[in-house]
This record gives structure tokens, sequence and C-alpha cells, in this order.
């Protein structure tokens, strides 16, 4: 108590110092957040505000970052954050964004590389509006993200205009649609409970975004009762996730070695790297081969039994189809007819089983769930990953000690498995030395330049037309994350930096290839990016268009049978075409570009890792091919 | 997946600077090349009709093929009438098609050699 207590005197000494120095203060050159968090003293951080309490428990919960656009319905979390989260350990360190989108998307790639969530605030109202596009991305993706936003309870300490427009009496009815789940505490020790239990619904499988709306007065009065009225802070249970019941595993273990034909689907099942090796561990043990959906890092690319070009022979030879947390299980199994009937993609009398917690936490309205899969046969609604080593050592179990019949058909698979790759080599060479620059071409001399380094892609292949997955060797958890989840455009840029921030500690050479269009949404991220000293490389994929829509556009324009010439207007991004390079440098950010030369991306390539390596971000604009 | 309809698609198709046996109607390639891009022909064939995930690679075929291919198409690629491509339109984009360069071999492209697999 004592300590306390001095504590404060040197708070309120070092505030007054502050204001003594605040003109020089503002008229000196900004300075990087940890110059910044070293200039402040030590021992002078404990009150016993509400949010230095929120702030307490956040960092109980293993959350390390807290990205936000300020506003005031939560400027008590901020400045506790900044004066007492940055300031004592364990370090709860701000990342400034420049759109609330920018903060969740970042959360949303942090959680697929680093398995946890990071915190995210936002403005009542107006920033929880921009925010939730990308909330519905990290839902539909499967993603946990910490997420708070300001709310004002008591309608009589309402002080303006302003602060009536920024109030709504359930702020998180908004996005309840898409968020696992959500609270408004009304008091501190419930703040402590809803925080725990979020971070608890958020990291149990299906993953998502869960909400707090947290009260401005709480936030900023004082503890009832000081410091000795503090609640305890929450511990955390240890989370098990559901993994399928015993009998089940036995039946679909026997399925699977018995199987003739035998073919494994992955989706968002590896949650973990430990999950990408139990994935390994039961194909191989199978010699069964493996269709990647290109949503996650599911399995190795370059691995024998990746047959992931062969999808559509496999399954209609199948005997035996297991589906790992299939995002669609409908489209996996079913075809439909023009005139809207329904057939099954595999043979007479083979079996379909999907293995998902997806649909242990099911809301209406939003349709993320797609259309009902009525033709699967056994769907076990259970975490993959959770049932995996249950499965495998079933499966181990039951597998005959002649292992021959297996042998052949993993070698069978190697064979095509290289022939798919040497297939793509060849078919690598057109337009190779093509300008606007080709997909294979800028995969290629990027995969020269990182190959040797740990790598880490942060962007979804199948925009490049899957050159990527189809020519480099990504074979660990971090080294792909997939895409966005839900196709909301301006997610690639922002979460691609999130990743970067988690694969900042581990020393990881970060890359993403990110759209102009997407690039475009929220370009403030690149200020963010140089700002808070986020090593990542950025390769602008310019086909100076919303690409997908120019497809769409000439389509139903020749539908209509009224001309096919106009498809760019409305999504052509030209007239002026848009310097990427110098909106980076304006940024803070080093540049190369516009690259439209294939013969000059290699050296440029070379010196943007260079940069990257020594902690800072860099972007290359590529004028390039449309996929 | 996303659907995408697009103008040239499968088995179509040229490429690579091949003459063909069967004569064409006269085409000007010039205009082909306007067309081919005007037209959108680029968004899912790429500029040098090398293909993507959203169109296939021109391959060579005959002229009566290729024209063929245009008003009726197999798989995911829409029709294209007269009334949105006039026979001249597609004479010249063929003709254009013929004037791409042939593409270079993977032993003649380092980067790609380096990556070539041995057969297991």
């Amino acid at each position: 108590m004592a300590d306390e207590k001095e504590n404060r005197v040197q708070r309120r000494r070092f505030l007054k110092s502050a204001a003594v120095g605040g003109l020089a203060a503002a008229v000196a050159p900004l300075t990087s957040s940890a110059q910044q968090e070293s200039a402040r003293p030590q021992g002078a951080t404990h009150t016993s505000c509400g949010s230095d309490y929120m702030v307490d428990v956040v960092r109980a919960l293993g959350i390390e970052y807290f990205a936000a656009t300020p506003g005031n319905t939560f400027m008590g979390l901020h400045e506790s954050v900044v004066n007492y989260g940055m300031t004592t350990s364990p370090d709860l360190r701000f990342i400034t964004t420049m759109h609330e989108e920018a903060s969740v998307a970042m959360a949303h790639g942090y959680a697929k590389i680093e398995g946890k969530p990071m915190a995210c605030a936002f403005h009542a109202t107006v920033g929880l509006q921009h925010a939730s596009m990308a909330i519905y991305n990290a839902y539909c993706d499967r993603v946990p993200v910490f997420m708070m936003t300001g709310a004002g309870i008591e309608a009589d300490q309402r002080k303006s205009a302003v602060e009536w427009s920024h109030t709504a009496v359930d702020g998180a009815g908004m996005v309840r649609d898409f968020t696992k789940w959500d609270d408004t505490p009304g008091n501190l020790q419930g703040f402590g409970e809803s925080a725990a239990r979020a971070w608890k619904f958020s990291m149990t499988p299906p993953y998502g975004p869960t909400l707090l709306a947290v009260d401005v007065r709480l936030q900023e009065d004082e503890i009832p009762g000081g410091n000795e009225g503090r609640p305890p802070v929450p511990t955390m249970p240890s989370i098990r996730p559901p993994s399928a019941d015993a009998n089940t595993v036995r039946e679909v273990a026997k399925m699977l070695v018995g199987a003739e034909h035998p073919l494994i689907y992955v989706d968002r099942c590896a949650r973990t790297p430990a999950g990408l090796k139990m994935t390994v561990e039961l194909a191989e043990l199978l010699a069964a081969p493996v269709v990647d959906s290109g949503n996650r890092m599911g399995f190795p690319w370059r691995h024998p039994l990746n047959q992931s070009r062969r999808f559509g022979e496999l399954r209609s030879e199948a005997d035996v189809f297991l589906a790992l947390e299939p995002g669609n299980p409908f489209d996996l199994v079913t075809a439909k007819g023009r005139d809207g009937t329904l057939r099954r993609q595999l043979r007479e009398g083979a079996k379909s089983i999907t293995l998902s917690s997806a649909e242990l936490y099911p809301k209406g309205n939003y349709q993320n769930l797609q259309r009902y899969a009525g033709m699967v046969d056994i769907a076990v609604q259970a975490d993959a990953e959770a049932t995996l080593p249950f499965l495998i050592e079933e499966v181990r179990r039951l597998m005959p000690a002649a292992r021959s019949t297996y042998d052949a058909r993993a070698r069978a698979f190697a064979a095509t498995h290289t022939q798919d790759f040497n297939d793509a080599l060849e078919e690598a060479v057109h337009g190779w030395d093509a300008s606007p620059i080709s997909m294979p071409r800028l995969a290629m001399e990027m995969y020269e330049v990182m190959k040797s380094e740990d790598w880490s892609l942060l962007s979804h292949h199948y925009w490049q037309s899957s050159w990527s997955q189809r020519l480099w060797a990504a074979e660990r958890h971090h080294q792909y994350i997939g895409g966005s989840g839900a196709d909301g455009v301006g997610y690639t840029s922002p979460a691609s930096l999130g990743a970067a921030l988690a694969n900042q500690k581990h020393g990881r050479l970060s890359v993403a290839v990110v759209g102009d269009g997407d690039l475009m949404f929220g370009p403030g991220i690149l200020w963010t990016a140089a700002h808070e000293r986020i090593p990542i490389l950025y390769i602008v994929h310019n086909n100076r268009a919303y690409h997908q829509e120019v497809m769409q556009m000439q389509a139903i324009a020749n539908r209509r049978q009224r001309g096919i010439d106009r498809a760019g207007i409305g999504n052509a991004i030209t007239d002026p075409n848009i310097d990427y390079a110098l909106v980076a440098r304006g940024m803070g950010v080093y540049s190369q570009g516009p690259i439209e030369n294939p013969k000059d991306l290699g050296p440029a390539l070379r010196r943007a890792v260079a940069v990257v390596k020594k902690g800072e971000p860099a972007l290359i604009d590529v004028v390039s091919q449309g996929r | 997946m996303l659907r995408m309809h697009c103008l040239l698609a499968a088995a179509l198709a040229l490429s690579s600077g091949i003459a063909f046996a069967q004569s064409a109607p006269v085409g000007d390639a010039v205009r082909g090349k306007d067309t081919y891009v005007r037209d959108g022909c680029y968004a899912c064939h790429g500029y040098q009709g090398q293909g993507s995930n959203a169109g296939s690679r021109l391959v060579p075929t005959p002229f009566a093929a290729f024209a063929h291919q245009v008003r009726n198409p197999r798989a995911r690629m829409p029709a294209y009438s007269p009334l949105v491509m006039s026979d001249q339109d597609v004479a010249d984009i063929y003709a254009f098609l013929l004037t791409l360069p042939k593409a270079r071999t993977v032993a003649e492209t380092p980067l790609l050699a380096r990556a070539r697999r041995p057969k297991p």
C-alpha cells in the first residue's frame, strides 16, 4: 500500500514535469514507440484507474499487442496502454493504425502466425462500423481476435452532441451476427471475467472474434475503494478442444485403412505447427493423396502425397473421402446441373466423411456455412486437430504389418507429384519475358531471393494463379497463412502486416503479394509499417484494375449482347496510373517501381530484401498480368 | 472457387509463332492486338495468351477450330456471338495470336531449369 502511494506521488511529479516540458515535446520530432518508451520514468505507473486494471487483465491473457486508431470512447484504455502497459512488464505494445479495419485485419494475420489473439479497440459506433468488414473476414476465416469498443452507458454523463452520436444502446449488436460472443460488463469484476470468457471462447474451435463493449466511466474512473478495491485478475484454464468420441474414431480409422483409394482434403485443419505434422503423419501412414484448399498451410507443398492439382480425378476414384475442417463441404461432393439438379461427385458406394468444428457454433443470417452438404455420409462434429492424435493412433493400430500396397501407392503418387511439378515448369515459360510481368515469372523471381531465408508468404496464392503453391516448397506452418476468409477486399495489406509483426520476433522474412485494389482500400497501413518498424516485403500485384470484376463485367455484358469493350469502366485503376512506389515513399517506406521489365525484377527484389532484413518495410510496385 | 467466364477456353487457340496449314480469313494482327485487349481476352488468357487460373493457355489450333471455340465454346468460357465480336474481329485476334513470340524452353530459362526435379 505504501508503495502504491509513493508510486502515485511519483506519477504526479512526472505528469507535472511532463506538462512543463509539453511545449518542447510538441515541437520535437516524433520518435519511435521504443524510444518514447525508454524515456518513461520507472515506478510511476501504478494507479487505481479502471483501465489499468483492464490492461492487467489483457496482459494476463497473454496478449502482447493492442492495435487501434484513436477514439475518445476508449481513451482511458488507450492512456493506460501507453502509460502503464508499455512501461511495465510484460509489455503491452500499442500499434497505431489509420483505420479500424486495419486494426482487426492486423490481429487477424497475427493470430494465424502466432496462434493466439492480439487486442484491438475501436471508437464506439463509428469505429466499430469501420471495423465490421474485417471482423466478418476473421469470423469466416475462423480466427481469434480480442476486440473492445467504447460504450457510454450512463446517459447523463454524455457531455456533448458528439458523445450522443457516438453512443449505441447495444453497440456490439451491429456485429453480433459475425462474432462468437460479446458482452457489456457493468463493473470491473465483470470486465475481468468477461475478458477471460471472451478469450476462452475466441480460442475454442471454431476460433472466432469476440467483442467487449467497455463503459467509458469504467475505464476512466478510479477504482472504487482504490487499489484495495481492485478485483482479482482472472486465471485461465488450459483449453481442450472437442475431439471425436472413441467409437467414431475407430469407425473412421477402419474405413481409411481398408480403403483402396482413400483421399484426404485439408482446409482450415492445422491450427498449429503440431496440427500440420499430424496431417502429414496420417497421410503417410495411409499413403493417401492429399488435396489442399489453400486456405491455410494444410499440407507441405512439395510433399510427394500433395496432389492438389488432381482433385477432380482423385475424387472420382476415391472410395473413402475424408475432409478435414472443410469450409464448403457441399461443393466438395456435389455437382450442380444447369437445371438445378444435384449429383454426387463420388463414385457409387464411396463414403464421404467430414471432420469439422465449423458447425459447432452455427449462426443464422450470414450464410458463411455454405449450402447444406446432404451428400456427406458421416459428419464428425469435432475439431480435426484435436481428433488427429486419436485417429492416427487407431490407424496405426489397424494398419497391417505388410505395407507393400501402401508403399506402392506412395511411390505412384510421388511420381505424379513430380510430373505435376515439372509440367508446371513447362507451363511457366509461356509469357516469361512478357511485360506486364507474368505470374510464374514473378513467383520464381521472388522465390530466388527468398528460398534461402526462413520465409513466410502472407497472402493467398490464388490471385497469382497459385504459381507459388505450384513452384515453391512451403513446408512449415508459418510459411503460408491463406487469405481473408470472406473475400472482403482490403484484407491482405493490413493482415499481412499483422502476421509480419508476429514473425518479427522469430526473425522470419515476411512477404506479401498485395493487389493494387486491396492496397488502395487502406494505404495508411504503409505508414503503420514504417512507424512501427515492422519488416515486411510488399509486392504490389499491379494489374491496374479490380481485375476479378473486369472479367465478370465482360461476362455479363456479353450475356446481354450489348458490347464487351467497356468492362474497364468502373473497374480499371488507370488514368492516372497510381505510382505505388511514390505512395510508399510518402509514408516512409522504402520502395521501387513501377517495375515493367521482368529483367529488372530480380535486382529490385534483392535490394528490397536487404532492406527488410535490416528490420524495415519495403515495397515493390510490379506492373503485372491480371492473374 | 470463384466463378469466372472468359473469352477463350481450354483446348482452343494458338500461340508461339507457329504457322498453320489451314488458311485463315485475312486478319489484321495490329487491329487484332487492340481487339484482344479492348474486348477483354487478356483478362483470362493473359496478354501473351499464356493463360491463368481464369482461362486456359492458348495452344495452336487451326482457324476453324479457333472460331468454333469462340462461337460455341467448351468448358466454362461463354459463347461470343457476332453481336459482340464480329467475324472480322475473330480473324484479327487470330492473326494477332500468330504474331506472338515463340516461348523459350525450360532449359533456356535458368530459374526454371534449376528447379526441375528428377523422376522418383
